[in-house]
């Protein structure tokens, strides 16, 4: 997201989900619509069926693939390889779009010269897909006007995470498929708040609305608005915190509703660092893995039993609201900040989740138009900065926000998945259709645990056949960081010498093997590889 | 055919009398509840395509009985919806499917909600004329989410359609022939399912319920609440059905803004972990090495002290706040402010990235 | 005296291959080559084996040939054959015992033989005996010196109408088609049970119909729909499309022009519904036979919503006749609106069994009396249902009426599969229609309210009748649901169904009353309206009667009149069939 917002001025779907069913072409690389996002898989059968095609880029053979027209089988780590090789497929074709490169981008020539050896052969080799397909699938997504690219953790979750997003702007700016009604790049959100979460401010190096600190005039503009005086230097990531935690830089850490011991890349590092805390205050609706390591934990309402307001992945802020009495003594998340602001000297007085949502859109235009009374029935998409906007649908109609988008050489090391005989394997992690995240909410839903409650391991019948196992034997898969137990799932969906597992299951936790090293520059981990290597268990183990 | 592949051209037609137009693409079944008009109509539903199934849209064009919803709207067409003739027609095919039925609306959770029950009242029919044998199917249904009464099926075969055409799944079909007709999964076998739960959202009847909300409360005693799903990123429009503090049953408005009415199995089934007996119901602090219970003031004040050592002797930037994108947006912003001022450094991130 | 020729035909068709066909022709294999007899003629003489020539209750049918002398005999069994092979062949006399009899000849003499005319008589695996008799000639004028709107201008010309379901107009369906601008265009030609004899007899007759209709509608593609259980039409109509292949009759630039056309095989399920077009597309396209809503009509969106023509094979069969010899030759056969001939499966309490190929408006009465040979046991005619389980009763009192679309569709009947059934004074005629209505219940796809439940309400009305406890109001009912099905049901299958009830009650209907007023059934069938007892005086007491009884219901001494106890009685007629005193008594 970090590196869209580079190019474009933001880093939000540039589409509604709306337009997907007007949708000619349907690129989807790394995201598995249909078990990650479903619904969204919805609009896109339904284009399917008004005529779109559909392009699945994936390594493993996910459910999309079903409904493909092309599906692109690369090798993990390769996505950018064979985004370029794309590029260079559509210039060489002459499918370009001209007028919109002149009127809307930069470094046009530079880029150009480096898709040179990007050739559909050397893509070939590079990413496993053959070079007809690489061709047919350029040419699809080039020859069309209503052509979208969706994306999720697939892309991003990489070392080289910025600049598979870069690659994917690149075609996006080459044919001019971006800013008109359903074409676009399209990020899908993995949770329900994210947009809200970044929009609020949650990030270290910008305030509220993507302003960033190191602008005088926005940090004038804040210390005025919320009458203190700020910090100028921007702040640290979630990787850095848990490693200057670590380190004993960091002393005291306050988390609310998340569950980085489970969440966060190789999980013995974040115990490390979280026990090295002096003080750990953790915010919760249930007793997590993070939870028991804090000195107080405080109880806090679910989203059924608060009003406010989530933003979904298409910019659209909508309403939550009060349905339940929350259990025992828990408050509302507001309630326990404004408290504990109180104690420390900072009164914040607010009477309801309305008066705080409207304190931020008066510090960011693009939701001052919104209120709570305009969201009533149904969301609205910022931007929108007036009271009589109605919100908006697609970005970028008239131009980016910071002027020309450049575009970005994205060159190819080829060492992602390096040769390594003591862990074979490349794991990837991901979600199943049945469970969230890591598992806190849906796992407690005792019809869904009844019914996907078992962690597993996807791998090849070959693999299985080389290791003498067949579905349910459990399996010890190893990384540098630790190593895990888990029942095997044969199947073809994963490609030889390829292994998945979900990431929802705490007892089978992929994050035990995970890096916290492999950081790209947005500081997103590495989830999608790991080297790793799979035992066959044999007598007590199992 | 669904409407979506309709012909722009304008058609002039009557109805009951009434001149409308439509676009010649349309069916008369539409133009007709556009119209103002009610044709019930068991086996239609917008979010598919017309099958023409059940026979009870059964109008007049130009004098002989055809289905609206599978009859495009053509110029001059002359369309009576209720004479006498249609409606005797209309009486018997419902007669014809409630003999088929169990009559036990006094036990079935789809009471007040049910499409064939709406119909019966309507034509008045309390014992079919056509009684006879009926289907008797014992329940063998090991999923978790979805309780299938195929007894209570009237072969409408909505779920058949918008299982394949708008999950892309086709779990499920007609088998067998005649009278023995059943809706189930190849072979009767093992359900390939996605368990999303649109086909319980379109069953007209108690075939289709979910699991979770059979015996939790008529549905005119549950207090609803509009809200947005809690899951991926999507947002879709969801409405909560509360009954005694907990939430018995979630839909999705038809025609809500994100989604359709679409949910997936973890937003229409996955909400009991609200009411889960592992929430947290009292703050804690560590004593002894061991989290104890504690009282607000307590544990507020503590922490408040805490931070305020910590800042003192080490400075704002040894604290840090990591936030969640599951919080409200205005959760968020009230977090990074807190750790902004009073904490005083911009130390703050979320798990977006993670 | 010069050697003669000698050719033997034997009938290889489903029924000729049932009752033995193949031990017959090896047995005139072996027989023949042991006399010398082959070595003798040479190459003179020929086997040939060929189609159904529709007299299949006297299979196997073989056809001695000696110098264009030709000896038909009937039911042969290899044991037979060393006797015709040394009495006819060797020394000059046929076997008169076995020859066709009478029967034989007024079955076929009466028909009027189109498209069944080659069956028999060529040999459907060769291409030669085809083109022999003008094969591929309509279809290479068609394709070349023939526009495809003159084609259907000789189609529309003729009168041709669909010989499978309603009667359509041919030539017009293909002109709808034609007329549509979406691409492709396909054409299916439905090969259903009745068409068998055709497959098996000329099965090139139908790939050239096939191939005119796709040059007609501007189709590239064919299909031919058939149950994969008919083994013997499948690899005969597969060797067909083979040769014609090979010769370039189907392919790319047939005939030199630039039109192609492929045909291929879809094979059905055992469905009734599937002689539904609808049904039968969706089922081409991999999918549950079910009807679907029309319109759209198939000729504008049908196949893969695609144009299509359907017709069925015999239709297709024509198809070569009409373009070849003209509109004006087909449309003198028939009557005003119904032009052509039409084969119907004749079955029952007929005399003669068997597939007939007769001209429109053709009576029942030269049918069932001519063709047929009347009833069997001299019995009385009671009614013939026409049109298959969906069609109509049509009463001894209308025999005079001549069969075509119009007036089959007066009397409440249709064309429709072209099944011809003859009952009897012993046929009750509630059981009839209570037959009829199970079989249709059984096969309604259960798609459409009126159909799936209607039928089974029918059924069940019908059941109770015979089973003696109707009542009138039910009798209400029947009409009731008859009317609402017959209006209101998805496709034909289900608006027919009610056409065995309407029928017969309205020429029965004091048969039907019998039944619920009297609790009498008058032709003694209905078992739970039947009592037998043995009257004494004529009660001989042979015993016969007691030892065929299932049920030990009957007792009594040697020549003493024996007693029949009504209670264990099970009423299987059994004791009443064995008696040849007429002792036992049916009321």
């Amino acid at each position: 997201m970090a590196s869209l917002a580079t190019i474009f001025g933001s880093g939000a779907m540039t589409n509604s989900i709306r337009e997907i069913e007007d949708n000619e072409v349907i690129f989807i690389i790394g995201s598995n619509t249909k078990e990650s996002h479903p619904v969204i898989a919805n609009m896109m059968l339904k284009a399917r069926a008004k005529g779109a095609k559909i392009i699945v880029a994936d390594p493993r053979k996910i459910s999309m693939c079903k409904f493909s027209y092309l599906w692109l089988r690369q090798k993990p780590g390769t996505d950018r390889a064979l985004l370029n090789c794309m590029a260079h497929v559509i210039l060489e074709e002459g499918l370009y779009d001209q007028a919109f490169i002149d009127e809307f981008t930069t470094d046009f020539d530079e880029w150009n010269k480096s898709l040179e050896e990007f050739t559909p052969e050397a893509g070939e080799k590079l990413t496993g897909v053959p070079k007809e397909d690489i061709i047919k699938a350029a040419i699809t997504y080039a020859s069309s006007r209503k052509a979208a690219i969706y994306y999720t953790m697939g892309i991003t979750q990489h070392t080289h995470g910025t600049a598979n997003v870069n690659a994917i702007a690149n075609i996006a700016l080459l044919t001019g498929n971006i800013g008109r009604r359903s074409t676009g790049i399209n990020p899908l959100r993995g949770q329900n708040n994210v947009q809200g979460a970044c929009d609020a401010g949650c990030l270290p190096n910008v305030f509220p609305g993507y302003q960033r600190i190191r602008i005088p005039k926005i940090h004038k503009k804040f210390e005025n608005a919320w009458a203190a005086a700020l910090s100028p230097n921007p702040g640290l990531t979630a990787p850095e915190i848990t490693e200057k935690a670590a380190e004993g830089i960091i002393k005291a850490v306050y988390v609310m509703g998340e569950n980085p011991v489970l969440g966060d890349p190789n999980m013995g590092h974040t115990i490390k660092g979280f026990k090295n805390l002096d003080f750990l205050l953790v915010q919760d609706i249930f007793l997590t893995e993070t939870a028991r390591l804090a000195d107080v934990v405080l109880p806090a309402v679910c989203f059924a039993e608060k009003d406010g307001t989530f933003t979904n992945t298409e910019r659209r802020v909508q309403r939550v609201r009060k349905a339940l009495l929350p259990p025992g003594e828990a408050k509302e998340d507001s309630w326990i900040i404004a408290e504990l602001s109180r104690r420390m000297g900072y009164e914040m007085n607010y009477s309801s989740s309305e008066e705080i949502f409207d304190e931020l859109g008066s510090l960011w235009p693009a939701l001052e138009g919104i209120t709570y009374a305009k969201i009533q029935q149904r969301g609205i998409q910022w931007p929108c900065p007036t009271k009589n906007h109605p919100g908006t649908e697609y970005l970028y109609k008239s131009g980016f926000p910071r002027g020309k988008a450049a575009f970005t050489p994205v060159p190819f090391d080829r060492d992602t998945v390096k040769e390594d005989k003591e862990y074979p394997f490349v794991l990837s992690t991901g979600r199943n259709l049945f469970h969230y995240h890591y598992g806190s909410m849906t796992r407690r839903v005792k019809a869904i645990e009844s019914h996907a409650g078992k962690a597993y391991l996807e791998m090849h019948p070959d693999d299985a056949a080389k290791l003498k196992i067949t579905s349910d034997a459990s399996v010890k898969i190893s990384s540098r960081n630790g190593s895990v137990i888990v029942p095997v799932r044969v199947t073809e969906r994963v490609r030889q010498g390829e292994v998945f597992m979900p990431m929802h299951y705490a007892e089978a936790a992929v994050n035990i093997l995970t890096d916290e090293k492999a950081l790209d520059y947005s500081k997103t981990p590495g989830y999608k590889i790991t080297q790793v290597r799979v035992e066959a268990l044999i007598g007590e183990e199992k | 055919m669904s409407d979506f592949e309709a012909k722009k051209d304008l058609v002039t037609l009557r109805i009951n009398g009434i001149t409308v137009q439509a676009s010649s693409g349309e069916t008369v079944l539409t133009v007709a509840r556009r119209t103002g008009i009610d044709i019930p109509a068991l086996c239609h539903h917008p979010k598919i395509s017309s099958s023409g199934a059940c026979r009870v849209c059964l109008v007049e064009i130009n004098g002989v009985p055809m289905t609206s919803c599978t009859t495009h709207a053509e110029d001059k067409m002359e369309v009576i919806t209720n004479s006498p003739y249609i409606e005797h027609l209309r009486r018997d095919m419902i007669d014809l499917i409630l003999s088929d039925h169990p009559n036990d609306c006094m036990v079935c959770q789809k009471t007040g909600e049910c499409e064939l029950q709406e119909l019966a009242y309507k034509y008045g029919i309390r014992n079919p004329i056509f009684s006879g044998e009926r289907r008797i199917y014992s329940k063998k249904d090991g999923n978790p989410f979805i309780d299938r009464d195929m007894e209570k099926c009237i072969l409408c075969g909505r779920c058949i359609k918008i299982c394949d055409e708008v999950q892309g799944v086709g779990a499920i079909d007609f088998a067998y022939k005649g009278f023995d007709t059943k809706v189930c999964p190849p072979f009767e076998k093992d359900l390939n399912c996605e368990f999303c739960g649109q086909c319980v959202m379109v069953c007209p009847t108690g075939a289709l319920t979910g699991k979770a909300w059979i015996g939790k409360g008529r549905y005119w005693k549950i207090q609803e609440v509009d809200t947005t799903c809690p899951y991926c990123g999507i947002g879709c429009n969801i409405t909560l059905h509360i009954s005694d503090n907990r939430i018995v049953r979630v839909t999705s408005p038809e025609d809500s803004v994100v989604n359709k009415g679409l949910l997936c199995v973890k937003g229409r089934f996955g909400y009991e972990f609200v009411s889960s007996p592992d929430r947290l119901k009292t703050p804690l602090i560590r004593k002894d090495n061991e989290l104890h219970p504690a009282s607000w003031e307590e544990a507020l004040s503590y922490a408040a002290k805490r931070f305020l050592e910590i800042k003192e002797t080490h400075g704002p930037d040894a604290i840090a706040g990591l936030s969640s994108a599951r919080c409200t947006t205005e959760d968020n912003y009230l977090f990074q402010k807190f750790i902004r001022v009073a904490i005083g450094t911009n130390n703050v991130d979320h798990c977006a990235r993670l | 005296m010069t050697d003669p020729t000698i050719e033997i035909k034997v009938c290889l068709g489903t029924s000729g291959k049932a009752s033995g066909g193949e031990d017959v022709l090896r047995a005139f294999k072996k027989f023949i080559q042991e006399s010398g007899i082959e070595a003798r003629v040479g190459s003179r003489c020929s086997y040939k084996t060929v189609g159904c020539r529709g007299f299949c209750s006297k299979d196997v049918l073989v056809d001695v040939i000696v110098n264009d002398q030709k000896t038909t005999y009937q039911s042969v069994k290899p044991i037979m054959v060393e006797k015709i092979v040394t009495d006819h062949i060797l020394n000059g006399n046929p076997v008169p015992q076995w020859t066709a009899t009478e029967d034989y000849d007024s079955f076929h003499d009466k028909q009027y033989k189109i498209v069944l005319g080659p069956c028999g008589e060529i040999s459907p695996d060769s291409l030669d005996d085809y083109l022999k008799i003008n094969g591929y000639k309509a279809a290479r004028k068609a394709v070349t010196k023939m526009l495809p709107d003159d084609v259907i201008s000789v189609v529309i010309n003729s009168g041709l109408r669909g010989r499978g379901g309603s009667g359509f107009l041919t030539g017009k369906k293909w002109e709808l088609c034609r007329k549509q601008p979406e691409n492709p265009h396909y054409i299916i030609c439905n090969v259903g049970e009745v068409n068998r004899a055709l497959a098996e007899g000329n099965p090139h007759a139908i790939i050239e119909g096939l191939l005119i209709g796709g040059y007609a509608i501007g189709a590239e593609k064919g299909y031919l729909y058939i149950r994969e259980r008919y083994h013997i039409s499948v690899e005969r109509l597969r060797t067909a499309i083979i040769q014609a292949k090979e010769k370039g009759f189907l392919g790319t630039n047939i005939f030199g022009s630039d039109f192609s056309f492929d045909i291929e095989f879809s094979f059905g399920t055992e469905a009734f519904i599937c002689g539904e077009e609808t049904a039968l597309m969706e089922s081409i396209e991999g999918k549950r036979a079910m009807p679907r809503p029309r319109p759209p009509f198939p000729a504008i969106k049908g196949l893969w919503g695609k144009p299509t023509v359907i017709n069925n094979a015999e239709t297709f069969s024509n198809i070569p006749m009409i373009v070849g010899k003209g509109a004006e030759w087909f449309s003198s056969i028939g009557t005003e609106k119904s032009k052509g001939t039409k084969v119907f499966t004749l079955t029952g309490k007929v005399k003669n069994n068997g597939l007939v190929e007769i001209p429109m408006g053709m009576s029942l009465r030269d049918i069932v009396y001519g063709i047929g040979g009347g009833i069997e046991g001299g019995k009385e005619l009671k009614a013939v249902q026409v049109g298959g389980p969906s069609g109509g009763l049509i009463p001894m009192s209308m025999i005079n009426m001549g069969l075509d679309y119009e007036s089959l569709s007066k009397v409440g009947s249709i064309v429709g599969s072209g099944g011809m059934v003859v009952f009897d004074e012993e046929d009750c005629i509630v059981s009839v229609a209570r037959f009829f209505l199970e079989f249709l219940q059984r096969e309604s796809c259960g798609k459409c309210t009126p159909c799936r439940v209607g039928t089974k309400r029918m059924l069940e009305l019908l059941t109770k009748i015979t089973e003696g406890k109707g009542e009138e109001t039910d009798l209400a009912r029947l009409d009731r649901l008859s009317a609402i099905m017959s209006v209101s049901s998805l496709c034909g299958l289900g608006r027919t169904a009610p056409n065995p009830f309407i029928t017969s009650f309205n020429h029965f209907k004091s048969e039907y009353l019998a039944h619920i007023r009297d609790r009498k059934c008058p032709a003694g069938v209905c078992k739970a309206l039947i009592t037998f007892s043995i009257i004494e005086e004529l009660c001989k007491g042979c015993g016969l009667c007691k030892r065929k009884c299932p049920t030990k219901a009957i007792t009594g001494e040697v020549k003493k009149p024996h007693i029949l106890d009504a209670d264990s009685c099970i009423k299987c007629g059994a004791c009443y069939k064995a008696c040849k005193f007429k002792a036992i008594k049916k009321v």
